[in-house]
Protein backbone atom coordinates (compact mmCIF):
# COMPACT_ATOMS: atom_id res chain seq x y z
CA UNK A 1 0.00 0.00 0.00
CA UNK A 2 1.89 3.36 -1.51
CA UNK A 3 -0.82 5.68 -0.33
CA UNK A 4 -1.00 6.14 3.51
CA UNK A 5 -3.40 8.68 5.20
CA UNK A 6 -1.00 10.61 7.86
CA UNK A 7 -3.48 9.85 10.99
CA UNK A 8 -2.25 6.03 10.68
CA UNK A 9 0.56 5.46 13.47
CA UNK A 10 4.36 5.14 12.24
CA UNK A 11 4.12 1.46 12.96
CA UNK A 12 1.26 1.06 10.97
CA UNK A 13 2.96 2.87 8.01
CA UNK A 14 6.15 0.92 8.08
CA UNK A 15 3.94 -2.37 7.97
CA UNK A 16 1.61 -1.33 5.19
CA UNK A 17 4.78 -0.16 3.05
CA UNK A 18 6.40 -3.46 3.30
CA UNK A 19 3.44 -5.61 3.20
CA UNK A 20 2.33 -3.64 0.01
CA UNK A 21 -0.62 -5.53 -1.66
CA UNK A 22 -0.93 -8.31 0.76
CA UNK A 23 -3.00 -6.24 3.09
CA UNK A 24 -6.61 -6.15 2.30
CA UNK A 25 -7.48 -3.73 5.17
CA UNK A 26 -6.68 -2.36 7.87
CA UNK A 27 -7.14 0.10 10.45
CA UNK A 28 -5.99 1.70 13.45
CA UNK A 29 -8.47 1.77 16.08
CA UNK A 30 -7.77 2.93 19.83
CA UNK A 31 -4.49 2.74 19.11
CA UNK A 32 -4.96 -1.13 17.93
CA UNK A 33 -3.05 -1.39 14.71
CA UNK A 34 -4.81 -4.24 12.66
CA UNK A 35 -4.07 -5.73 9.53
CA UNK A 36 -6.33 -7.94 7.18
CA UNK A 37 -4.54 -10.52 5.12
CA UNK A 38 -5.42 -13.56 2.94
CA UNK A 39 -4.81 -16.70 4.62
CA UNK A 40 -2.40 -18.39 2.02
CA UNK A 41 -0.09 -14.72 2.73
CA UNK A 42 0.19 -15.96 7.25
CA UNK A 43 3.44 -17.19 7.35
CA UNK A 44 4.96 -15.04 4.77
CA UNK A 45 3.71 -12.07 6.46
CA UNK A 46 4.52 -12.91 9.99
CA UNK A 47 8.08 -14.04 8.29
CA UNK A 48 8.26 -10.47 7.32
CA UNK A 49 7.04 -8.93 10.07
CA UNK A 50 9.42 -10.89 12.05
CA UNK A 51 12.63 -9.51 10.30
CA UNK A 52 11.77 -6.23 9.46
CA UNK A 53 12.73 -3.22 10.87
CA UNK A 54 10.26 -3.23 13.93
CA UNK A 55 11.16 -6.84 14.96
CA UNK A 56 7.97 -8.30 15.91
CA UNK A 57 9.73 -11.02 17.41
CA UNK A 58 6.85 -12.53 19.93
CA UNK A 59 3.64 -13.93 19.08
CA UNK A 60 1.61 -13.27 21.96
CA UNK A 61 -1.93 -14.44 21.10
CA UNK A 62 -3.56 -16.88 18.22
CA UNK A 63 -7.26 -17.38 18.40
CA UNK A 64 -10.27 -17.41 16.04
CA UNK A 65 -13.61 -15.57 16.01
CA UNK A 66 -16.77 -17.81 14.06
CA UNK A 67 -18.83 -15.41 12.17
CA UNK A 68 -21.60 -18.16 11.72
CA UNK A 69 -23.53 -16.13 9.21
CA UNK A 70 -20.64 -14.62 7.20
CA UNK A 71 -18.25 -16.08 4.33
CA UNK A 72 -15.85 -16.93 4.75
CA UNK A 73 -16.72 -18.04 8.46
CA UNK A 74 -13.91 -18.10 10.60
CA UNK A 75 -11.72 -15.30 11.65
CA UNK A 76 -8.02 -16.30 12.48
CA UNK A 77 -6.49 -13.79 15.00
CA UNK A 78 -2.73 -13.29 15.68
CA UNK A 79 -1.26 -10.47 17.91
CA UNK A 80 2.65 -9.90 17.31
CA UNK A 81 4.75 -7.73 20.25
CA UNK A 82 8.00 -6.16 19.67
CA UNK A 83 10.14 -6.53 22.54
CA UNK A 84 12.63 -4.35 20.79
CA UNK A 85 10.50 -1.65 19.60
CA UNK A 86 7.39 -2.17 22.05
CA UNK A 87 4.95 -2.16 19.07
CA UNK A 88 2.12 -4.18 18.94
CA UNK A 89 0.29 -5.52 15.76
CA UNK A 90 -2.80 -7.92 15.28
CA UNK A 91 -2.85 -9.51 12.12
CA UNK A 92 -6.31 -10.89 10.60
CA UNK A 93 -7.29 -13.71 8.50
CA UNK A 94 -10.34 -15.12 6.86
CA UNK A 95 -10.65 -18.71 6.05
CA UNK A 96 -13.95 -20.43 5.12
CA UNK A 97 -15.67 -23.56 6.49
CA UNK A 98 -15.80 -26.07 4.02
CA UNK A 99 -11.64 -25.50 4.00
CA UNK A 100 -10.55 -23.79 7.12
CA UNK A 101 -6.92 -23.93 6.63
CA UNK A 102 -4.20 -21.46 6.93
CA UNK A 103 -0.08 -21.88 7.45
CA UNK A 104 0.95 -22.66 10.63
CA UNK A 105 3.19 -20.33 12.01
CA UNK A 106 5.39 -22.65 13.86
CA UNK A 107 8.46 -23.08 12.42
CA UNK A 108 8.77 -18.98 13.27
CA UNK A 109 7.23 -18.95 16.36
CA UNK A 110 7.51 -21.67 19.71
CA UNK A 111 4.52 -20.49 21.12
CA UNK A 112 2.65 -20.86 18.24
CA UNK A 113 2.52 -24.60 18.67
CA UNK A 114 -0.03 -25.11 21.49
CA UNK A 115 -1.95 -21.72 20.86
CA UNK A 116 -2.62 -23.53 17.52
CA UNK A 117 -4.17 -26.80 18.96
CA UNK A 118 -6.57 -24.29 21.33
CA UNK A 119 -7.54 -22.60 18.27
CA UNK A 120 -7.53 -26.03 16.40
CA UNK A 121 -8.82 -27.47 19.79
CA UNK A 122 -12.13 -24.80 19.99
CA UNK A 123 -12.86 -24.10 16.51
CA UNK A 124 -11.79 -26.57 14.08
CA UNK A 125 -9.25 -24.67 12.02
CA UNK A 126 -6.59 -26.56 10.59
CA UNK A 127 -2.79 -25.39 10.99
CA UNK A 128 -0.95 -26.97 7.97
CA UNK A 129 2.67 -27.90 8.67
CA UNK A 130 2.12 -27.90 12.55
CA UNK A 131 3.86 -30.48 14.06
CA UNK A 132 1.17 -32.08 16.25
CA UNK A 133 -2.02 -30.98 15.51
CA UNK A 134 -4.06 -32.82 17.77
CA UNK A 135 -6.95 -31.62 21.13
CA UNK A 136 -5.12 -29.87 23.76
CA UNK A 137 -7.68 -28.99 26.33
CA UNK A 138 -10.24 -31.52 25.50
CA UNK A 139 -10.18 -35.18 25.18
CA UNK A 140 -9.63 -37.16 22.05
CA UNK A 141 -12.84 -38.59 22.37
CA UNK A 142 -14.56 -35.54 22.16
CA UNK A 143 -16.44 -35.28 19.08
CA UNK A 144 -16.87 -31.51 17.57
CA UNK A 145 -15.32 -27.97 18.07
CA UNK A 146 -17.14 -26.77 21.31
CA UNK A 147 -16.64 -22.68 20.80
CA UNK A 148 -18.09 -22.62 17.18
CA UNK A 149 -21.56 -20.90 17.59
CA UNK A 150 -23.46 -23.47 15.64
CA UNK A 151 -21.96 -26.10 18.84
CA UNK A 152 -25.22 -26.91 21.16
CA UNK A 153 -23.61 -25.15 24.68
CA UNK A 154 -25.82 -28.10 26.45
CA UNK A 155 -24.51 -30.71 24.63
CA UNK A 156 -22.49 -32.57 26.88
CA UNK A 157 -19.53 -35.36 26.24
CA UNK A 158 -19.11 -37.67 29.50
CA UNK A 159 -16.13 -40.10 29.13
CA UNK A 160 -18.20 -42.35 31.58
CA UNK A 161 -22.21 -43.07 32.53
CA UNK A 162 -23.29 -40.24 35.26
CA UNK A 163 -23.37 -42.88 38.76
CA UNK A 164 -27.24 -44.08 38.39
CA UNK A 165 -28.65 -43.66 35.28
CA UNK A 166 -32.16 -42.77 35.00
CA UNK A 167 -32.54 -42.13 38.88
CA UNK A 168 -34.71 -39.25 39.99
CA UNK A 169 -34.31 -37.24 42.38
CA UNK A 170 -37.61 -38.72 44.70
CA UNK A 171 -36.50 -41.70 44.45
CA UNK A 172 -34.27 -43.79 47.04
CA UNK A 173 -31.67 -46.33 46.89
CA UNK A 174 -29.75 -48.51 49.55
CA UNK A 175 -25.89 -46.87 49.97
CA UNK A 176 -23.59 -49.68 49.82
CA UNK A 177 -21.09 -48.21 52.54
CA UNK A 178 -23.24 -47.63 55.23
CA UNK A 179 -26.30 -49.66 54.85
CA UNK A 180 -28.88 -47.52 55.04
CA UNK A 181 -31.15 -45.69 52.85
CA UNK A 182 -30.26 -42.57 51.27
CA UNK A 183 -32.05 -40.12 49.10
CA UNK A 184 -29.87 -39.54 45.84
CA UNK A 185 -28.66 -36.10 45.05
CA UNK A 186 -26.82 -36.58 42.13
CA UNK A 187 -29.53 -37.46 39.19
CA UNK A 188 -30.27 -37.14 35.76
CA UNK A 189 -32.58 -34.08 35.17
CA UNK A 190 -34.42 -33.98 32.01
CA UNK A 191 -33.64 -30.16 30.65
CA UNK B 1 -22.83 -66.14 87.53
CA UNK B 2 -25.80 -65.48 85.26
CA UNK B 3 -25.82 -62.21 83.88
CA UNK B 4 -29.28 -59.77 83.98
CA UNK B 5 -29.13 -58.33 80.44
CA UNK B 6 -31.02 -55.50 81.96
CA UNK B 7 -28.35 -54.31 84.46
CA UNK B 8 -25.27 -54.59 82.00
CA UNK B 9 -25.07 -50.47 81.31
CA UNK B 10 -25.26 -49.60 78.11
CA UNK B 11 -23.33 -46.40 77.95
CA UNK B 12 -23.49 -45.76 74.07
CA UNK B 13 -26.47 -46.32 72.56
CA UNK B 14 -24.98 -45.45 68.94
CA UNK B 15 -28.46 -43.69 68.63
CA UNK B 16 -27.39 -40.07 70.00
CA UNK B 17 -23.85 -40.79 69.92
CA UNK B 18 -23.39 -40.79 74.11
CA UNK B 19 -20.22 -42.49 74.62
CA UNK B 20 -20.48 -41.67 78.80
CA UNK B 21 -23.51 -42.28 81.07
CA UNK B 22 -23.67 -39.46 83.19
CA UNK B 23 -22.21 -40.67 86.56
CA UNK B 24 -25.10 -41.99 88.97
CA UNK B 25 -25.13 -42.73 92.68
CA UNK B 26 -28.04 -44.91 92.78
CA UNK B 27 -26.64 -46.94 89.74
CA UNK B 28 -26.54 -50.61 90.81
CA UNK B 29 -24.93 -52.04 87.99
CA UNK B 30 -22.45 -54.89 87.82
CA UNK B 31 -19.67 -52.35 87.20
CA UNK B 32 -20.86 -50.03 89.84
CA UNK B 33 -21.12 -53.03 92.02
CA UNK B 34 -17.29 -53.94 91.46
CA UNK B 35 -16.42 -50.38 91.84
CA UNK B 36 -15.38 -50.14 88.05
CA UNK B 37 -17.93 -46.98 87.43
CA UNK B 38 -15.43 -44.44 86.88
CA UNK B 39 -12.32 -46.48 85.36
CA UNK B 40 -14.26 -48.67 82.30
CA UNK B 41 -16.90 -47.75 80.06
CA UNK B 42 -18.81 -50.05 78.94
CA UNK B 43 -20.35 -49.46 75.02
CA UNK B 44 -20.40 -51.29 71.94
CA UNK B 45 -17.61 -51.56 69.84
CA UNK B 46 -19.36 -49.99 67.02
CA UNK B 47 -19.78 -46.94 68.89
CA UNK B 48 -16.07 -47.04 69.90
CA UNK B 49 -15.01 -47.07 65.99
CA UNK B 50 -17.10 -44.74 65.00
CA UNK B 51 -15.42 -42.25 67.94
CA UNK B 52 -12.24 -42.83 66.87
CA UNK B 53 -12.90 -42.54 63.50
CA UNK B 54 -14.54 -39.59 63.43
CA UNK B 55 -11.81 -37.66 64.92
CA UNK B 56 -9.28 -39.25 63.01
CA UNK B 57 -10.21 -38.01 59.65
CA UNK B 58 -7.23 -37.63 56.75
CA UNK B 59 -8.36 -35.78 54.09
CA UNK B 60 -7.64 -36.08 50.66
CA UNK B 61 -7.66 -32.87 49.46
CA UNK B 62 -8.65 -33.04 45.17
CA UNK B 63 -8.47 -29.29 45.11
CA UNK B 64 -9.01 -28.03 41.43
CA UNK B 65 -10.35 -24.83 41.34
CA UNK B 66 -10.73 -20.91 43.39
CA UNK B 67 -12.43 -22.80 46.11
CA UNK B 68 -8.85 -24.24 47.14
CA UNK B 69 -8.17 -20.88 48.77
CA UNK B 70 -11.13 -20.93 51.47
CA UNK B 71 -9.72 -24.77 51.96
CA UNK B 72 -6.31 -23.14 52.32
CA UNK B 73 -8.08 -20.83 54.78
CA UNK B 74 -10.10 -23.43 56.42
CA UNK B 75 -6.66 -25.27 56.77
CA UNK B 76 -4.46 -22.51 58.10
CA UNK B 77 -4.86 -21.74 62.40
CA UNK B 78 -7.14 -19.31 61.59
CA UNK B 79 -9.96 -21.37 61.56
CA UNK B 80 -7.86 -24.86 61.93
CA UNK B 81 -9.68 -28.57 60.88
CA UNK B 82 -6.87 -29.76 63.36
CA UNK B 83 -9.50 -28.88 66.47
CA UNK B 84 -11.56 -31.65 64.45
CA UNK B 85 -9.04 -34.18 64.45
CA UNK B 86 -9.03 -33.62 60.23
CA UNK B 87 -5.81 -31.80 60.32
CA UNK B 88 -3.09 -34.21 57.85
CA UNK B 89 -4.02 -33.86 54.52
CA UNK B 90 -2.17 -36.84 52.41
CA UNK B 91 -0.28 -36.74 49.15
CA UNK B 92 -1.88 -40.68 48.78
CA UNK B 93 -5.49 -41.46 48.28
CA UNK B 94 -3.70 -44.14 49.81
CA UNK B 95 -3.58 -42.74 53.40
CA UNK B 96 -6.70 -40.96 53.22
CA UNK B 97 -10.67 -41.70 54.23
CA UNK B 98 -11.85 -37.89 53.64
CA UNK B 99 -11.42 -37.07 49.82
CA UNK B 100 -12.58 -33.22 49.34
CA UNK B 101 -13.47 -32.05 46.13
CA UNK B 102 -12.63 -28.55 45.90
CA UNK B 103 -13.65 -26.79 43.13
CA UNK B 104 -15.20 -27.30 39.40
CA UNK B 105 -14.36 -31.26 38.43
CA UNK B 106 -14.59 -31.49 34.15
CA UNK B 107 -15.26 -33.96 32.09
CA UNK B 108 -12.06 -34.61 31.11
CA UNK B 109 -10.76 -34.92 35.02
CA UNK B 110 -13.74 -36.82 36.06
CA UNK B 111 -11.56 -40.75 35.10
CA UNK B 112 -8.81 -39.56 37.05
CA UNK B 113 -11.18 -38.27 40.27
CA UNK B 114 -12.87 -41.62 40.36
CA UNK B 115 -9.82 -43.66 40.27
CA UNK B 116 -8.29 -41.46 43.50
CA UNK B 117 -11.79 -42.48 44.83
CA UNK B 118 -11.24 -46.30 43.94
CA UNK B 119 -7.82 -46.20 45.42
CA UNK B 120 -8.76 -45.13 48.69
CA UNK B 121 -9.22 -47.69 51.06
CA UNK B 122 -12.72 -48.46 53.46
CA UNK B 123 -13.76 -47.08 54.75
CA UNK B 124 -13.93 -43.58 53.20
CA UNK B 125 -16.49 -40.30 53.02
CA UNK B 126 -16.63 -37.71 50.60
CA UNK B 127 -16.90 -33.94 51.05
CA UNK B 128 -18.39 -31.49 48.14
CA UNK B 129 -16.76 -28.31 49.03
CA UNK B 130 -18.62 -25.12 47.04
CA UNK B 131 -21.06 -25.09 44.10
CA UNK B 132 -18.99 -26.23 41.53
CA UNK B 133 -18.45 -29.64 43.10
CA UNK B 134 -22.41 -29.84 44.50
CA UNK B 135 -23.95 -29.35 41.03
CA UNK B 136 -21.61 -27.68 38.67
CA UNK B 137 -21.99 -24.17 40.06
CA UNK B 138 -23.15 -22.07 37.48
CA UNK B 139 -20.97 -23.29 34.42
CA UNK B 140 -23.48 -25.33 32.50
CA UNK B 141 -21.50 -25.81 29.47
CA UNK B 142 -19.97 -28.40 27.26
CA UNK B 143 -16.89 -28.98 29.75
CA UNK B 144 -17.91 -29.34 33.55
CA UNK B 145 -19.82 -32.26 35.05
CA UNK B 146 -22.94 -31.24 36.84
CA UNK B 147 -22.17 -32.09 40.29
CA UNK B 148 -19.21 -34.50 41.52
CA UNK B 149 -22.24 -36.82 42.61
CA UNK B 150 -22.18 -38.10 38.94
CA UNK B 151 -18.52 -39.61 39.21
CA UNK B 152 -18.48 -41.00 43.21
CA UNK B 153 -21.16 -40.93 45.69
CA UNK B 154 -20.88 -37.64 47.53
CA UNK B 155 -21.42 -37.90 51.80
CA UNK B 156 -21.61 -33.78 52.74
CA UNK B 157 -22.66 -31.34 50.24
CA UNK B 158 -21.25 -27.99 50.82
CA UNK B 159 -22.92 -24.78 49.33
CA UNK B 160 -21.48 -21.33 48.89
CA UNK B 161 -18.97 -20.14 45.55
CA UNK B 162 -16.85 -19.91 47.79
CA UNK B 163 -18.33 -21.15 50.86
CA UNK B 164 -17.24 -19.74 53.99
CA UNK B 165 -14.98 -21.10 55.98
CA UNK B 166 -17.14 -21.53 58.80
CA UNK B 167 -19.48 -23.27 56.66
CA UNK B 168 -16.72 -26.02 55.82
CA UNK B 169 -16.17 -26.44 59.42
CA UNK B 170 -20.26 -26.74 60.09
CA UNK B 171 -19.88 -30.30 57.24
CA UNK B 172 -17.16 -31.43 58.52
CA UNK B 173 -18.82 -31.80 62.10
CA UNK B 174 -22.05 -33.01 60.03
CA UNK B 175 -19.88 -35.66 58.60
CA UNK B 176 -18.05 -36.17 62.59
CA UNK B 177 -22.19 -36.91 63.38
CA UNK B 178 -22.28 -38.98 60.23
CA UNK B 179 -19.44 -41.36 61.49
CA UNK B 180 -20.70 -41.76 64.63
CA UNK B 181 -24.13 -42.89 63.71
CA UNK B 182 -23.08 -45.22 60.82
CA UNK B 183 -22.44 -49.26 60.96
CA UNK B 184 -18.54 -49.64 61.58
CA UNK B 185 -18.17 -53.46 60.65
CA UNK B 186 -15.98 -55.27 62.67
CA UNK B 187 -14.40 -57.81 60.47
S1 LIG C 1 -17.99 -22.90 43.68
FE1 LIG C 1 -17.28 -20.85 43.07
S2 LIG C 1 -15.38 -20.54 44.22
FE2 LIG C 1 -15.84 -22.74 44.23
S3 LIG C 1 -14.74 -23.62 42.49
FE3 LIG C 1 -16.79 -23.12 41.79
S4 LIG C 1 -16.62 -21.07 40.93
FE4 LIG C 1 -14.82 -21.39 42.21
Amino acid sequence: MSETTPELSDALQTVLQGLGDKVLAWHDQHGDDTVLIRPEHRLEVATWLKECELHFDMLMDNTAVDFIEEEPRFEIVDHFFSTKTFKRLRVKCRVPENKPNAPSLVPLYGSANWMERETYDMYGVVFDGHPDLRRILLYPEFVGFPLRKDYDKLHEQPLFEARYPGVRETDEVINPRVGVELPIHGTEVPR
Amino acid sequence: MAVDPSKIVQLGNGKNGNLVKPYDANDDSLLTKAGLQDTVWATRLDAVMGWARKFSLFQYPFVTACCGMEFMAVSASHYDTDRFGAALPRFSPRQADMLMIVGTIVHKQAPVLRTVYDQMADPKWVVAVGACAVSGGFYQNYTSVPGADKVIPVDVYIPGCPPRPETILDALVKLQEKIQHSRHDVI
